[in-house]
């Protein structure tokens, strides 16, 4: 078992890591500092910031309505969330080419332009903060807001300093999330993304791009940029939760 | 915390209105797209001999990657569950990773590893080739799905305990007759839940096929590679919608068999 899960997935990264050092650190440098990969890794970190702070928002209030609010049809809405996650990143793509790309029904061209990789990618991580959120809302103890509310606090108020700081955590954990798939994803983006270089290129495509230019060394190091990045997304939230229980464990 | 009717028409309006213009109307065009020239049409686009195939192939795919997931996703949950050894954390972290690596970053790495040159390159002098083979793909493929019989049956197992499978063993069961009797049945329902979600990516991964696939139709080209080919190399925009809606009907079965199983294995 460690044999089969060392050969499925530790030796490829440790080959990729040692390829991205093949002309040594200074090749390493060069190659995640040149112009196009550089461009290409700002890109993508700008659009997956953009559309984590989406998610942020618009997440949250989806998850809000789901749970507070009553209406007809909510149990179809509620398992639409999930179908993000269910379907192919290239039908995703195609999905979204049908309305927003060329020839679109409601006339929105966003093929080829950074609000078509926005689409893209708030499409494909859409469950993550609503997914994280749901539960603590569902299990919040509304008896805390209606204390807050007897005691005079408005709405907002009772918002800003009794509901979110009770959700925050899952928000921030949903973010993180739909973040690291964001800066990795390629198939919904391959599409609608348009693939222009130093404009809506993303990082996997220009390390796509440099394997089939024949320059693996190139492609290694971006690789292992994106790596340290989700890493450190992931580690910051780690972090972040702990931090989080613990808080909580010495809660009275 | 009450809302006024306002403010609650307000959040349902938006919350609903973000949804429809991410999803339900990109759906509908599609479907709409996919079938307005009739099922004819469509069926006709979907059964061309590349497309069946690439249905083939991505069968066959999944097919062999399903079993090795299944035995080596059970042997992995009860190690991290049952084992008391040192590295357990690290196996924990292995387990995740690749949720965490996108799926051109996989490809690349299989690659290095396997590919003419890598490290395994020496496989291609003896005739076996891996990148750009039927191997390559089934290999990408489990990268991807590893995490999912593990992460499903591996709570399970913690829940069950060990109580059953202890007396069974006192009443003399062998090892093997105490998995098959006992283990198994208990982690039935959410062993099938990281099944279908094995299936649903299998079937659905694209980034780290197309790198270490050769993508020639009706040899190396699975449906998603179809899709993707249709519309970037055939010009085929409608051959690529009905292809796309064909792997939407198949992620629409997968949400609704994970709708019945959740439901299952909560009732239990």
């Amino acid at each position: 078992m460690t044999l089969w899960l060392s050969v499925i997935v530790l030796l490829p990264l440790a080959a990729l890591t040692v390829a991205s050092f093949e002309g040594g650190l200074g090749g390493f440098w060069d190659a995640a500092t040149a112009p196009g990969a550089l461009a290409s890794l700002r890109v993508t970190v700008t659009v997956s910031a953009i559309v984590a702070a989406v998610n942020a928002v618009l997440g949250t209030l989806v998850a809000w309505v789901l749970v507070r609010d009553r209406f007809a049809g909510q149990a179809v809405v509620n398992a639409l969330i999930d179908l993000p996650f269910a379907l192919p990143t290239i039908v995703a793509s195609i999905v979204l080419l049908s309305l927003y790309g060329p020839g679109s029904p409601v006339g929105v061209q966003l093929n080829a332009t950074t609000w078509g990789l926005v689409v893209a990618l708030a499409f494909v991580t859409l469950p993550f903060v609503v997914r994280s959120v749901q539960p603590v809302l569902i299990e919040a103890d509304r008896e805390v807001e209606e204390a807050a509310a007897s005691l005079g606090a408005t709405n907002w108020t009772t918002f800003r300093r009794i509901v979110l700081p009770t959700l925050t955590p899952a928000v921030l954990s949903g973010t993180g999330l739909a973040f690291a798939r964001a800066i990795g994803e390629y198939g919904s983006v391959v599409l609608i993304g348009g693939n222009i270089p130093r404009e809506t290129q993303v990082a996997s495509q220009y390390i796509q791009q440099q394997i089939e230019m024949d320059r693996p060394a190139n492609a290694a190091a971006v690789s292992v940029v994106l790596l340290l990045i989700a890493f450190a997304t992931l580690l910051v939230l780690r972090v972040l939760s702990t931090r989080s229980q613990r808080r909580e464990e010495r809660a009275p | 915390m009450r809302t006024s009717r306002r403010t609650q028409l307000v959040l349902r309006t938006v919350a609903l209105g973000y949804l429809i213009a991410l999803l339900a109307v990109p759906i509908g065009v599609i479907l709409w797209r996919a079938f307005a020239p009739g099922v004819g049409a469509f069926v006709a686009s979907v059964s061309t001999p590349a497309a069946q195939a690439a249905i083939n192939l991505s069968l066959l795919i999944v097919a062999i990657v399903v079993p090795l997931n299944v035995v080596f996703g059970i042997v992995t949950a009860l190690a991290l569950v049952r084992g008391r050894f040192r590295g357990r954390g690290l196996l924990q972290a292995v387990v995740d990773l690749p949720f965490a690596v996108s799926p051109i970053v996989v490809g690349v790495a299989l690659i290095m590893l396997w590919g003419a040159g890598g490290w395994f390159g020496a496989l291609d002098d003896v005739g076996i080739t891996v990148i750009f083979g039927l191997p390559g793909m089934v290999i990408a493929t489990i990268f991807v799905t590893m995490p999912f019989v593990v992460r499903e049956v591996e709570p399970v197992l913690h829940e069950i305990g060990t109580e059953q499978e202890q007396a069974a063993a006192t009443l003399g069961a062998t090892s093997w007759q105490t998995f098959w009797r006992i283990t198994l049945p208990a982690i039935r329902w959410g062993l099938t839940y990281g099944v279908v979600l094995t299936v649903a990516r299998a079937l659905g991964e694209f980034g780290a096929v197309i790198m270490v696939s050769s993508g020639f139709p009706g040899i190396s080209q699975t449906l998603t590679l179809l899709v993707h080919a249709r519309y970037i190399d055939d010009h085929n925009t409608y051959g690529a919608y009905a292809a796309a809606t064909l792997l939407m009907g198949i992620a629409l079965v997968v949400l609704l068999l994970m709708t019945v199983l959740d439901h299952k294995r909560s009732e239990r």
